[in-house]
């Protein structure tokens, strides 16, 4: 029966998870408590297992790794997210970093599904049998999976540092982690999304040497700067020259600009790739 | 067959001061749970004492127990019975149940919400437990007031937050650092709410501790009370980048904190918070100082004001816990009445006299 679904389908089927595990933590919280730890993580579990096959039957669909529009580069940085949330959320013990994680879940999946325009042109082998072009691409975009969730966790550490200097620690201000906490895993955090994207950089910079006309400009000067915005950050962060709030804004900032950044990674397509591509009907 | 009868006897805070609460606590728990287990009639007993309160759980064999319970009580204690009649609450069946329930919450206790209660409670029963003097029926109730009292502290607000400014200013130094046994503490100023609080500190984990005062005798003996170091007051602002948490409660007429001395300090420590607990009046720490980068600055008022909201957020709470241990202790009684009965206690679960023929109640 399963084996008929289509990969959408499969990825409205992760979407309704992270919902559900928005859906459980809201409640919780609405009705004063904590959200349940186990319950969403357990939801989010379900939501990544679906959204991996998905993605598996689209990557086999399209004849490789599945990034080929803007649909599926949300997808992949959904799954990237919700990767590094499954490990880090255990050490971490957070419940609200597990909410927030499946809000993040459940938005880019929601909205990518929403949007049939994003996934109207599928293209295919868009990187050419070229495994290395297909790691750069997949760790770059993992990458920004990484910086999804490092703007959550800084997005955490502004409420906390909000509550604690306006002195409202009631309510659900009480169930966020320590600042200490949140500091230490944007940092982890940053430190891990600047090393994938480098490796990302230095694989596609060795193919992009060769025939520099391959990329286009827009898609260089947009992940460069993200890679070197990132980079700075973390050496201000790690010399004691971006603290605090500062730094939490920097990182959201980081993955606002990675975000807009995929508009020009996805408008610069190899003419190749976009040659092999498939218009579908709408 | 007939039905025995499930009791509580008890004199708490509510209906007696200090004075007479010292006069009602046993010397001997042993001599008392001795004089109890001689009490005819009386199947399962159980004994609660806290600072608080004197409970006397029971099942007897008929309300005559009870009697007999209050009577060996009031002679061991040397305590007048027409007194104790006066000022003791004395519920039975499903009341009693849910009275055991809203104990163990917190709910009857002088800081509501509180969490020590539950452990005397546990401690009450294993006593009783391993002196072999509960049966079927104590068993279950106090298994059952354990998973109420979770369940209410789980879902509601009845232990939210602390109510007192000690146990705040130590959530408040989680809230920064988390664990706190990384957290170096220091006190500046050797009065009382300071100790309270550095005692508060270590009760939590701090291990690192160092007091400051102006009388370095008084420090000195302070410091050795809480199994802290001691540092010379003068130091103050030179040392201030070693600590995370800085308790002031000085009489010092002016500041003894300057928003100068604090900064160069952060300076030393740029990615590691401050927080900074000033308890004195007049204040010690200069206010300039909480709008310093990573520098969380919290007086007297802000942890008394804290304290007071979380109390509030517990007493919004009492009337839905109450309706949930109400519901709890209905369907507890409905399942303990079967073990009343003559016929459960026939079954050898009884731990006291066996098979006692019981008048109805």
């Amino acid at each position: 029966m399963f084996a008929d679904l289509s990969d959408r389908q499969w990825l409205w089927g992760a979407g309704a998870f992270y919902v559900a595990g928005l859906l459980l933590g809201t409640a919780a919280l609405l009705r004063g408590g904590r959200p349940s730890g186990v319950l969403i993580y357990c939801a989010i579990l379900a939501g990544y297992a679906l959204q991996f096959i998905g993605l598996g039957v689209r990557g086999h669909a399209t004849g490789g790794c599945p990034l080929g529009n803007r649909f599926e580069i949300f997808q992949f940085t959904a799954w990237s997210a919700v990767t590094l949330y499954l490990v880090v959320g255990v050490a971490f013990r957070s419940s609200v970093l597990g909410y927030f994680s499946s809000c993040l879940g459940a938005l880019l999946t929601i909205v990518s599904l929403s949007i049939p325009g994003w996934d109207a042109i599928r293209r295919t082998h868009i990187f050419g049998g070229n495994p290395w072009i297909e790691l750069h691409a997949a760790l770059a975009i993992f990458s920004y999976g990484v910086f999804g969730l490092l703007a959550l966790a800084s997005g955490l550490f502004l409420l906390r540092h909000f509550s604690l200097k306006s002195k409202r620690l009631g309510g659900w201000f009480s169930f966020l982690p320590s600042i200490i906490d949140l500091d230490h895993i944007e940092v982890r955090l940053l430190g891990t999304g600047v090393a994938l994207l480098t490796l990302a950089l230095a694989f596609g910079s060795v193919y992009w040497s060769r025939d520099t006309a391959t990329v286009g400009h827009a898609k260089l000067a947009a992940t460069v700067a993200v890679w070197a915005a990132a980079a700075a950050a973390f050496v201000l962060r790690v010399t004691g020259r971006l603290l605090a709030r500062r730094f939490a804004w920097t990182c959201l900032a980081l993955f606002a600009a990675a975000l807009l950044s995929l508009e020009a990674v996805d408008t610069s397509r190899h003419p190749e790739a976009v040659q092999a591509s498939v218009r579908l009907a709408p | 067959m007939s039905e025995a009868h499930l009791f509580v006897i008890g004199v708490s805070h509510n209906q007696a001061p200090v004075e007479i609460r010292e006069r009602l606590a046993p010397a001997s728990h042993e001599a008392l749970r001795a004089d109890l287990a001689a009490v005819a009639g009386l199947r399962e007993f159980a004994v609660l004492s806290t600072c608080n309160r004197i409970e006397f759980y029971g099942v007897g064999a008929d309300g005559g127990a009870a009697d007999s319970v209050q009577a060996a009580y009031c002679a061991r204690q040397n305590f007048g019975p027409a007194e104790f009649e006066r000022i003791r609450y004395r519920l039975s069946g499903r009341d009693a149940a849910l009275h055991l329930f809203e104990v163990a919450s917190g709910l009857d206790s002088q800081m509501l919400g509180e969490n020590e209660i539950l452990g005397q409670v546990k401690e009450a029963y294993a006593a009783a437990h391993s002196g072999g003097s509960t049966g079927a029926v104590l068993n279950r109730v106090f298994q059952k007031a354990f998973q109420a009292a979770k369940h209410v502290r789980t879902h509601t607000a009845i232990s939210s937050g602390q109510v007192s400014v000690a146990s705040v200013a130590v959530d408040l130094a989680t809230s920064i650092f988390g664990r706190l046994d990384g957290a170096r503490v220091l006190v500046l100023g050797t009065g009382e709410i300071g100790e309270a609080t550095a005692r508060a500190f270590r009760s939590r984990g701090a291990g690192d501790l160092a007091v400051a005062g102006r009388r370095r005798e008084r420090a000195e003996e302070v410091a050795s009370g809480l199994g802290a170091g001691v540092l010379h007051f003068d130091e103050r602002d030179s040392r201030l980048s070693d600590y995370d948490v800085v308790v002031c409660s000085t009489s010092a007429p002016g500041t003894v904190l300057a928003a100068s001395a604090i900064s160069a300090a952060m300076r030393a420590r740029p990615a590691r918070p401050l927080l900074l607990i000033d308890l004195a009046l007049p204040r010690d720490v200069d206010g300039a100082a909480a709008r310093l980068q990573n520098v969380f600055l919290y007086n007297l008022d802000d942890l008394a004001r804290i304290a007071e909201q979380n109390r509030s957020a517990r007493e919004a709470d009492v009337a839905r816990c109450r309706a949930i241990l109400s519901e709890r202790a209905d369907a507890l009684w409905r399942s303990v009445q079967g073990r009343l009965s003559g016929a459960e206690f026939a079954g050898g679960e009884t731990p006291r006299q066996g098979a006692g023929q019981a008048a109805a109640p």
